[in-house]
């Protein structure tokens, strides 16, 4: 089955440790994303479990074997790249069958497996295109179903969102949550968006700098974030952090309040602030507010909270959802 | 998008150059045309008179002649392959990472560099010679008898030669090609348990494609028309074992001095080169579509 563990797995390029050292339990039928800043190692570490890269030291066990020294097509992973890399000049079927293919397969089996590929990813009437007469989002589906004809042990996604424009992008997270839950098949998916993280994952591992900051649920990551990276990075928009002296009054370093924990009244509250700029939603509005002693603090009110540029407001923070924080940026609990 | 008058005025401005690459091509053509029907020798000026098609008639049954239309074909189709095959072998050497390879794609590049006529002579006196040759020099190691390369295998030498200047050319177009294969479709097909073998022939081979397209109609162009090699080495022969037909007319013109013979040869020459042009769109052409 298709659990994976990483056990104190490093990568070097000359002398930049990409990722100094990192263990890892990924268990069976999870869809682990790794989400992180752009060149924080979330690509590397998963071009590493491919075999893509050869770890320059550590383990990287697959179903309970030792797979560090196996080439990638013997690892039993599948791999979604982010331009897709579909074979330009073979139709659909072709790329879909090419791992069969290579596998050796009986024809009659692979026609059958690319059939049922293709119902499943609604591309039996695209079978005999080529790539580029298909659009992003069928591009992408067969690239998927390129992965799951070969009924791997886990699917690897690098990003393979981000070339789709967002209204595409949105019902594609869909569809792979669902075919999730159609396979139960383990599924490692990076991304540098943290609203995609939020939405698929079973297990968030939030990186930095090759770094582990913190792994979780997705709700667990919102509420209690180790630290001040991560608390930073999941949640839209982003936690307000406070400093200073209205810190010390909590007994910490740093002191931070999500938008929507934060009320706001026209007449009364703890911090007093001017409207900067107000983003309409529609159902909610994203109000920033140059508050007089702490700086700037972006609050999330309902969408029919009257109030322009300029005007006066008054901010309090939900004492309860309040998130504290260290001198080194860790959290206090 | 163009408006009926930007239209005319772009026809306006590009009538001198048409015009002008018209002229270039069609005097020519034209002037070789009215020698070939003319009874023109040099050694006779002054006696030209029409002559009809006998310097045709005369041309081609020339016995030189069907040895000569071999002998190009031979040409192109023996550098061609050792050029397109040589030049992928190579362009996937170079395209691996290895110490000092911009020097190394330099040096591979020079042979192209060097004038026919040089190169040819550097073969033939320092590599092919049977007494002070390097190939000869190479025998006597082994114990061999040396061999006379433009002697007894005149045509082979040639080709040799010829391809040994083109294989930069292939190399270097199919070498660009190469690096601009996708890293993340090889890595794909990586993943989905292509071995290095299959990996070649099933994603490197259908991407040179449009590449090794390029290189066979390029270098057929150039091959019709070898010259310089065969005159500075074999002279045409043995015999007329190494004569094409641009060898052929050159003989005709400036050894037999006649004009008239050369010129229907010049004619016949740019037949067949259609003809060949014909059947490489029709076999090749569809590639370069897609």
């Amino acid at each position: 089955m298709g659990s994976i563990t990483l056990k104190n797995v490093s990568k070097v390029f000359g002398s930049h440790a990409v990722i100094p050292s990192i263990d890892l339990d990924i268990h069976h039928g999870e869809f682990v994303v790794f989400v992180g800043p752009s060149g924080c190692g979330k690509s590397t570490l998963l071009r590493l479990i491919a075999g893509l890269e050869d770890v320059s030291d550590g383990e990287i066990v697959i179903d309970g074997k030792n797979a560090t020294e196996l080439p990638p097509a013997k690892r039993g992973l599948s791999m979604v790249f982010q331009s897709y890399a579909l074979y330009p000049h073979m139709s659909v079927r072709s790329n879909i069958a090419f791992p069969l293919k290579m596998a050796g397969e009986d024809k009659a089996v692979i026609d059958k497996k690319v059939a049922d590929a293709a119902r499943v990813l609604n591309l039996t009437d695209y079978l005999d295109r080529k790539p580029r007469q298909l659009s992003g989002g069928q591009r992408q589906r067969v690239a998927i179903g390129r992965a799951i004809v070969r009924q791997p042990e886990a699917f690897l996604f690098d990003e393979p969102l981000s070339n789709l424009d967002a209204a595409l992008r949105v019902n594609m997270r869909l569809e792979i949550s669902q075919l999730h839950q159609q396979l139960k098949t383990t599924m490692i998916y990076v991304t540098h968006d943290q609203v995609e993280a939020m939405t698929m994952a079973d297990k968030i591992v939030v990186l930095n700098r090759g770094r582990i900051e913190q792994v979780g649920s997705p709700l667990e990551l919102y509420h209690k974030p180790d630290n001040l990276f991560v608390a930073g990075f999941i949640g839209s928009p982003k936690m307000n952090f406070i400093s200073g002296a209205p810190a010390a009054a909590y007994q910490a370093h740093t002191i931070g309040i999500r938008p929507e924990h934060l009320t706001l009244s026209k007449d009364q509250g703890t911090w007093r602030g001017t409207v900067g700029v107000a983003e309409h939603l529609g159902s909610d509005t994203f109000l920033h507010v140059k508050a007089d002693t702490i700086g700037t603090l972006t609050a999330r009110v309902s969408g029919d909270f009257g109030v322009t540029h300029g005007d006066q407001v008054y901010l309090t923070p939900d004492v309860q959802r309040l998130h504290k924080f260290d001198e080194k940026g860790l959290a206090i609990r | 998008m163009a408006t009926l008058h930007t239209r005319s005025a772009a026809r306006l401005m590009i009538a001198p150059s048409v015009l002008l690459l018209l002229a270039w091509m069609i005097v020519p053509l034209a002037m070789t045309i009215y020698f070939s029907l003319l009874r023109y020798n040099l050694l006779m000026p002054g006696m030209e008179e029409f002559a009809g098609l006998s310097n045709y008639i005369y041309f081609v049954t020339d016995p030189a002649f069907f040895q000569a239309v071999f002998n190009t074909l031979a040409i192109v189709l023996g550098v061609l392959f050792i050029t397109v095959i040589g030049g992928i072998a190579l362009a996937l050497l170079l395209d691996q990472p290895m110490f000092g390879q911009g020097i190394v794609r330099i040096l591979v590049i020079a042979p192209f560099l060097i004038m026919p006529t040089v190169a040819a002579l550097v073969w033939k006196n320092m590599f092919m010679n049977p007494v002070n040759g390097l190939f000869a020099w190479l025998a006597k190691l082994v114990g061999l008898q040396p061999f006379d390369f433009l002697a007894n295998a005149p045509l082979f030498s040639i080709i040799l030669i010829v391809a040994w200047q083109w294989l930069p050319f292939a190399t270097l177009i199919l070498l660009t090609a190469l690096q601009s294969l996708d890293e993340e479709q090889k890595e794909a097909a990586q993943m989905d348990g292509a071995g290095a073998w299959s990996r070649f022939f099933y994603l490197v081979l259908p991407h040179l494609s449009r590449a090794i397209t390029v290189v066979i109609l390029i270098q057929t162009i150039f091959l019709l028309s070898v010259f310089a090699e065969i005159l500075v080495t074999t002279n045409g022969g043995p015999g007329t074992q190494s004569t094409n037909l641009t060898f052929l007319v050159y003989a005709q013109a400036l050894l037999q001095f006649d004009v008239g013979g050369a010129s229907a040869g010049g004619i016949i020459a740019v037949i067949l080169a259609n003809i060949v042009a014909f059947f490489l769109m029709r076999m090749i052409g569809k590639t370069l579509e897609a």
